[in-house]
Parts: C-alpha cells; sequence; structure tokens
C-alpha cells in the first residue's frame, strides 16, 4: 500500500485531500445547522462561473473561484434570513451563472479538460504549489471558525435571542458565508463544482444523526469527511475510475446506511437495561 | 439600587412614521410578575424589542434596570417569540443553555467550564428539566422546548425576565404549569417578570399588574382594576365589555379591531 506514496501526485492529492476534508467536515456542520445546504451548493455553482472566466482571462481558475464565491457568498450572507425560502431565486441565478460558465469555457481552447476538472474535480493533478494555496486556505478557514465558533452556534441555532444578547448577526451571516466561500473553493479542487455536497454536506448530515453535542458532531464530521477522501484516494488508484465517484459513493452509502439503521439503532437504544 | 425595574415616560414607537402606540407612561417595580396583553399587532412585541434595546423609541424616555436600555443586557434574560426548534435542529439542551451564559463571545470557551457547567445544571434544575437536557432540542416537545428556553434566559442569573409569548405553542395542562414555573422561580430569585400573552385567564393567579396596548395607547394596573369594561371603555373610548363566565374566565370583547395598524 505504500507504493501509493512513491508518487509526488498521490502525496500532493493525499495532502490536500486531508485538509480540505478536514475544512469541509467542520464547517459542514454548520452548513447543515443553519440549513445552508443550497447556498453552499449555489456558492460553487457561481464559482464555476469566475474560475472559467479567469482561465479566459489567463488567470488562475483558483483565483476566479474565490472571486466569485467570496462576493456572491458576501451577498447572500447580508440578505441573511430573507434569503430562506428563495430557492427558486437562488436556482434561476445558479443556472445562469452556470451558462456564463459555459460560454467562458467555449472561448477558451482547452474546453474538455478544463471544465472536466472544474466540474468533477481532479484531485490527483494538483501540484506543490496548488498544496501551499489550500494549506493558507485551510488555516484561513479554520482560524476563521474556531474565532466565530460561539457567536455563530448561537445565531444558528436561534437568530433573534443571539441577536438580543448582543451578537452581530448579520456580520456573522457575512462572515460565515465568506469563510464557506473559501472552503467551497478549497473543496472545488478535490471534487468539483458538482460533487461539493458530497464532502461538505454529507460527512456533517451523517454526524448529527449520531450525536447533537455541537463539538463531537464537528469531529465525527471531519472524521467521515477524511475517511471518505482516503479510502476514494486509495480505491481510484487501484482502479480505472476517477476519484469523485468513489468519494461521492462512499458517502452517499454511508449516508443511506446510517438512514436504513435508524429504526434498529432506536430499538436497541430504548431496550430496558 | 431602584425600586422600578421599567421607567416609561411619554414613551412613543413607530415603525418607519407611522405611529405604533404614543404616550405611554408606567413603572413596573422590581420583583413583580407583569403580563403584556392586547390583539394582535398592537405592538407588544415593539415594547419589549425596545426593553432589550433592539429598536429606539420615536419619543419619550424609557429606563430598565436603572439605565437606558442596551442590546445585550446580561441583566434580562429573554424567550423570543415563536420559539419551536426544527425537528432537526441537533444540539443538546444542555449546550443551548450554555450558549445563554458566553454565546455572545468571540472563540471557544477555553476557561472556566466547570463554572459553566454547574451553571447550566443549576438552571436546568430551576425548570426541571433533568430529564430530557441531554436530549436534541428539536425532538422534544413544545413544552420541554419552552422550559429549555427558560432555562437559558436564567442562566445568566438575570434580574429581569422578558418572555414573548411562551404559552402560545402550549396545550392548557402545559400552560398552567409553565405560569407556575415561572411564578415560582421569579419569587424565588426574587426576578421580575414580563411576559406577553394573548389570554389572561391562565396568568390571573399569579401576576400582580396588567399592561394592556391596544389601539395606540398602555394602560397598565392591577388586573382587577383594569380589565373592566368601564375601565376598558374609558382608555379606549370605544365600548369594550368585560364577560366572566361561570368559572370566573375572563373574555375581552372590542379591541380587537386594530384597523389602522402597519402590520395588520
Amino acid at each position: 500500500m505504500l507504493e501509493l506514496f512513491r508518487y509526488d501526485f498521490m502525496v500532493h492529492a493525499f495532502e490536500a485531500g486531508t485538509m480540505v476534508a478536514i475544512v469541509a467536515g467542520a464547517i459542514g456542520y454548520f452548513v447543515v445547522l443553519r440549513s445552508s445546504a443550497f447556498a453552499a451548493h449555489a456558492l460553487s455553482h457561481i464559482g464555476f462561473a469566475g474560475a472559467t472566466g479567469a482561465v479566459v482571462l489567463g488567470l488562475s481558475p483558483i483565483f476566479g473561484l474565490l472571486v466569485f464565491t467570496l462576493g456572491s457568498g458576501a451577498t447572500i450572507g447580508a440578505l441573511g434570513n430573507r434569503i430562506r425560502g428563495r430557492d427558486v431565486t437562488i436556482g434561476i441565478v445558479l443556472a445562469w451563472t452556470l451558462g456564463l460558465g459555459v460560454l467562458f469555457l467555449s472561448l477558451y481552447r482547452g474546453y474538455a479538460t478544463e471544465a472536466y476538472a472544474l466540474l468533477f474535480g481532479q484531485i490527483l493533478g494538483i501540484s506543490a504549489t496548488d498544496v501551499a494555496v489550500t494549506l493558507v486556505a485551510a488555516l484561513v478557514t479554520v482560524a476563521g471558525l474556531i474565532a466565530m465558533y460561539r457567536p455563530l452556534l448561537f445565531s444558528s441555532v436561534d437568530e433573534d435571542l443571539a441577536s438580543a444578547k448582543g451578537v452581530p448577526v448579520t456580520a456573522l451571516s457575512i462572515g460565515f458565508m465568506a469563510v464557506l466561500a473559501v472552503a467551497v473553493t478549497e473543496a472545488v479542487q478535490v471534487v468539483g463544482v458538482l460533487l461539493i455536497f458530497a464532502l461538505i454536506v454529507t460527512p456533517a448530515a451523517i454526524a448529527v444523526r449520531f450525536t447533537s453535542r455541537p463539538p463531537v458532531a464537528i469531529l465525527i464530521g471531519v472524521g467521515l469527511a477524511l475517511a471518505f477522501t482516503w479510502a476514494g484516494l486509495v480505491i481510484a488508484y487501484y482502479s480505472p475510475h476517477p476519484v469523485s465517484f468513489f468519494i461521492t459513493s462512499l458517502a452517499f452509502a454511508t449516508y443511506v446506511g446510517v438512514r436504513l439503521s435508524e429504526p434498529i439503532r432506536d430499538r436497541v437504544l430504548k431496550a430496558p437495561g | 439600587m431602584t425600586d422600578e425595574a421599567i421607567v416609561a415616560s411619554d414613551l412613543a414607537a413607530a415603525y418607519g412614521t407611522r405611529p405604533i402606540w404614543s404616550g405611554a407612561t408606567f413603572s413596573i417595580p422590581a420583583g413583580s410578575f407583569t403580563a403584556v396583553l392586547g390583539p394582535n399587532g398592537s405592538g407588544k412585541s415593539t415594547l419589549i424589542r425596545m426593553i432589550l434595546g433592539q429598536i429606539e423609541a420615536a419619543r419619550g424616555m424609557l429606563e430598565v434596570l436603572g439605565g437606558p436600555p442596551h442590546r445585550g443586557n446580561p441583566s434580562i434574560g429573554y424567550v423570543p417569540q415563536g420559539s419551536s426548534f426544527d425537528p432537526d435542529l441537533s444540539i443538546r439542551g444542555r449546550d443551548f443553555i450554555g450558549l445563554g451564559i458566553d454565546g455572545h463571545r468571540w472563540g471557544v470557551r477555553l476557561a472556566g467550564r466547570e463554572k459553566a457547567d454547574a451553571q447550566v445544571r443549576s438552571a436546568i434544575d430551576a425548570v426541571d428539566a433533568s430529564g430530557y437536557a441531554d436530549r436534541s432540542l428539536g425532538r422534544l416537545s413544545g413544552g420541554e422546548q419552552q422550559r429549555l428556553l427558560l432555562a437559558q434566559a436564567l442562566v445568566g442569573r438575570p434580574r429581569l425576565l422578558v418572555l414573548d409569548e411562551p404559552l402560545s405553542h402550549l396545550d392548557l395542562r402545559n400552560q398552567r404549569a409553565m405560569v407556575q414555573l415561572i411564578s415560582e422561580v421569579a419569587r424565588r430569585r426574587n426576578l421580575t417578570v414580563l411576559l406577553i400573552a394573548h389570554d389572561v385567564n391562565q396568568l390571573l393567579a399569579h401576576i400582580d399588574h396588567v399592561l394592556y396596548i391596544a389601539q395606540g395607547k398602555l394602560a397598565m394596573g392591577k388586573p382587577k382594576d383594569i380589565i373592566t369594561s368601564s375601565r376598558l371603555t374609558e382608555i379606549y373610548s370605544s365600548p369594550v365589555e368585560v364577560i366572566s363566565d361561570s368559572r370566573g374566565r375572563l373574555f375581552v370583547v372590542g379591541l380587537e379591531e386594530e384597523v389602522s395598524h402597519p402590520h395588520a
């Protein structure tokens, strides 16, 4: 198994994958708690237009991704609660931005490979520079989450109450979406724009079914995201199929398994003794 | 130390430029239990938000616990309106109550964990919720959620409790138990309580004062003085009738109309 690490591209994939999994698993808890899964999804799609736009301009796609996700994240955050139930509006905007992305791609010669990497992730093509950029982004997101932890938790559970207690809920909402934008940008490298759910939402959604203690839920979410990423990389190494497929499939299978086993678990827990 | 928990003088509230109520002059003694009553949209929550420092008065003077109202006042325990949690909300009651201590502070809790845990335990005991404080908030019944919300309001050792319709999602039996609990805790801890309610009947045995808000005016007094046909008719200069049934329950008829209210 150690032969995996003889190749630079595998080492880079594990390094970046590990950092992305930690960030995605941790921020996912708040995404699930705040019911902003759709916003996370929207951010990644809007980011696609930014990434392809940057490619056309000859810039790094990560740069365009970051600018677009940060901009739209701050907007969604500033709208706060008013965005709830605006699924249709968000959907219309993100469909348009995907269309914009397709236009940008057609303006660029390397159409197919670039599009494929952005939409579905290309973790095996990560360079040493990308790993360094990912490390910086990971440190920023983790530091941001730790700094916002208590007031973010408070306003996610009861915004009105948190506001009365002096929590700056709108600033926090913008801050959270900004951190989420950075996290989404990182995760796009691993699973791509279309599969972002698998790393940000699924591990956390599984974790909250096991515990209602926030720190424990965050640790379980991180653990699951790491497990899916590592296992996906190892399986993909020995198979001709893409890493993203294995990561998303592992996440999905685990979620389904947990949901299906719940009635059994409840019965065991409720048993006397 | 003042003997008045809340003092208002010629206080007025407005929604933008449209007035909600005005000319409110009243004082709420420390340690008393006051019910805030009035029809939907009369501006009860507006008064609460003013006391919490979330909105500014359009005119007049308001003093809360001896000072001007300000957001995040640690001496106020608050239970917001319509607080019923999403069934999927996965956080323990115990952790939620802990947020009442330091949820407004940045970062993670590093020091003082034991002291905070002890405070949370004492608040849980005060509302008799130890049986379900470790379960997920979203999975609890309305009555259990209200008790944990009350524990959250009590955990910071406040002097004033502000409860915005804590009874509205409860059945009659739970309403009675909740009012009983609030009244007991308040007496034991010498708290001033301001409670918004739709129906005064569950409260009559426990409250000292009624603050009536309707048709742009506030009136305060003892329940038996205020909730009478002649007094309410005089205050609102329109025919109001207080009907009492065979069990002594009161029904106020004639104040429901809020013709010109912006929220209506």
